[in-house]
């Protein structure tokens, strides 16, 4: 009996699980073989001729290259950010529920409001990081416009909205950690540096491991902005793999090239959840 | 030295809100003083009421709260089953089961948009609401986060109900589910706050008023080619933030803590 009651309490949410996820990963594979299907020319099995386009294609390439980039400038900066912001809020800090309140507020809006925000900081000429600019002398810039800076003004907008978010997972670690710690410190006579260096750091670093996984597969799946401030360019210099996927299969209707990118991105996300999985293994004797 | 970090983490609180209260500021002042500050300039809700017009925002926010509402009653109900399943039945199969449950974790229908694109298409579900809410209400963190809970409640509770005359159902609904009510408040507001902000999914499966969610509107109506001024756009984002951001303001403990247990799982 309990064989079936397990199984029909499981069901409904089976169903939707296997039609929504299991299913589309599946098919998703499965379609990255065949050509896509047009009126005149039904979709027929080509093998790896998908794989081999991939290979060859210079947005691909430069996509996948800006997933990097933008993965590598945004994880540290907003971990390093992350964990300063947890280490104030946590001391004895005037005001420290109102900061708290500042740093984590970005996390709750979505990020199509906040790419409205900042396009006004980026605007040339009249935005405000070209006032600011100005005030000094410099010139004005396009910020979004530049192939050179779009990355980079877009990963420093993801900072802002994510650095907050991972303050609390730190701020949880912090609280955990025994205050005689700190006290034992400060009789050796310690500095403040030098306990964070030498304690806090390795003490929060399962916290900075959990964090990091996180924060990668966010950088693989945040692509709402660019919809707002960029659409992937100019020529594709912010340009995102899911971006892409979106581009190829909404924009240019290639289905079956369309999946083919898509089973990157999974082969991707496979690889992080291994690599999270060992990481929960590892943190076992830490608990 | 701690005066100067003092001074450091305040200074960061300030930047970090900047961008919000110059939303506020340029929402609240007329288009030509978007960038000339001056506090004696006279106050206006005008960007307001024209961002209420120019958008069919009234539409879009019954779309969100049907949406959002659909949603966690779904997740509730199905997480619930699923949660109880695992937690106490020892059924064939119901490691692998686990397991599989635990891909949509990596695997988030974003990802999925093409396939899942097709299947819409073929339910007939392509520009409904329940087409957009269809892929989430499953969802392995609900049921990873409730089997948790169900776990760590006594069997000797369940046990006592059954002795009592309740059926199974009867101890799911008044042993487990009200002991595990922090936790459902918990789940409810990263639901809530996901799907009240997600974006990616309902723009790909909808493509009329009557379907669009707020944050898809506000895209259409945010995008530098639709011509509306700056203050009139802030005014409408910060209308379509604001639901959550009050709410957060009122209950940030409760936000932080739930955002807290929905990242550590």
């Amino acid at each position: 009996m309990k064989h079936v009651y397990g199984w029909l309490l499981l069901a409904p949410a089976a169903i939707l699980l296997i039609g929504f996820t299991h299913y589309p990963a599946a098919a998703t594979l499965f379609d990255s073989f065949f050509s896509t299907g047009t009126v005149v020319r039904p979709s027929r099995f080509v093998g790896l001729d998908n794989y081999a386009a991939l290979g060859s294609d210079p947005i691909f390439w430069k996509v996948l290259w800006n997933n990097l980039l933008f993965a590598g400038a945004t994880i540290p900066t907003s971990i390093a950010l992350a964990m300063l912001m947890a280490i104030w809020v946590n001391d004895r800090l005037p005001g420290r529920a109102l900061v708290r309140m500042s740093y984590f507020t970005p996390t709750i809006l979505p990020m199509v409001a906040v790419a409205n925000l900042w396009l006004f900081f980026y605007t040339p000429q009249i935005g405000m990081l070209d006032k600011i600019a100005a005030m000094f002398g410099a010139g004005s810039h396009n910020w979004l416009g530049d192939p050179g800076t779009v990355l980079w003004a877009l990963s420093v907008m993801t900072v802002w909205k994510e650095a907050g978010f991972f303050m609390i997972f730190y701020l949880a670690a912090l609280q955990s950690l025994s205050p005689e710690l700190e006290e034992a410190a400060k009789i050796e006579g310690a500095s403040r540096w030098y306990f964070f260096r030498r304690v806090t750091f390795p003490l929060l670093m399962p916290t900075t491991l959990f964090v990091l996984v996180n924060a990668t597969i966010n950088s693989f799946k945040l692509v709402d902005h660019l919809f707002i401030l960029t659409k992937g360019g100019p020529d594709n210099a912010s340009n995102l793999l899911l971006y892409y996927i979106y581009q190829v299969a909404f924009s240019f209707f290639d289905t079956a090239y369309a999946s083919t990118l898509t089973v990157v991105l999974l082969g991707m996300l496979a690889a992080l959840a291994i690599v999270q999985f060992l990481l929960i293994e590892k943190r076992v004797h830490y608990r | 030295m701690r005066k100067l970090e003092t001074a450091a983490a305040w200074l960061l609180a300030i930047v970090w809100v900047a961008p919000l209260l110059y939303a506020l500021w340029a929402s609240t002042h007329a288009a030509s003083l978007a960038t000339h500050f001056d506090l004696t300039a006279p106050l206006t809700l005008d960007n307001f009421r024209k961002a209420w017009t120019y958008a069919p925002f009234p539409r879009h926010f019954l779309n969100t709260v049907i949406l959002v509402t659909m949603i966690l009653a779904a997740q509730l109900v199905l997480c619930t089953l699923a949660g109880y399943a695992f937690a106490r039945f020892d059924f064939a199969g119901r490691n692998i089961a686990f397991g599989l449950v635990l891909v949509q974790l990596m695997v988030m229908p974003e990802v999925l948009i093409v396939e899942n694109y097709i299947t819409m298409a073929k339910l007939g579900l392509v520009d409904t609401i329940a087409g957009i809410g269809l892929p989430y209400m499953a969802s392995a963190f609900g049921i990873f986060l409730l089997r948790q809970t169900f776990k760590t409640i006594p069997r000797e509770l369940e046990d006592a109900a059954r002795v009592e005359g309740c059926s199974m159902m009867g101890a799911l609904w008044r042993v487990y589910v009200p002991l595990a009510r922090p936790t459902y408040l918990a789940y409810a507001l990263v639901s809530i706050s996901y799907h009240w902000n997600n974006f990616l999914w309902p723009l790909v499966i909808t493509n009329s008023v009557n379907t669009r969610p707020l944050t898809v509107g506000l895209a259409i109506f945010g995008a530098p080619e639709s011509g509306v001024d700056w203050a009139v756009i802030s005014a409408g984002t910060l209308m379509a933030v604001s639901p959550l951001l009050v709410a957060f303001l009122l209950f940030q403990r409760q936000f932080m803590q739930s955002f807290m247990q929905a990242g550590i799982k």
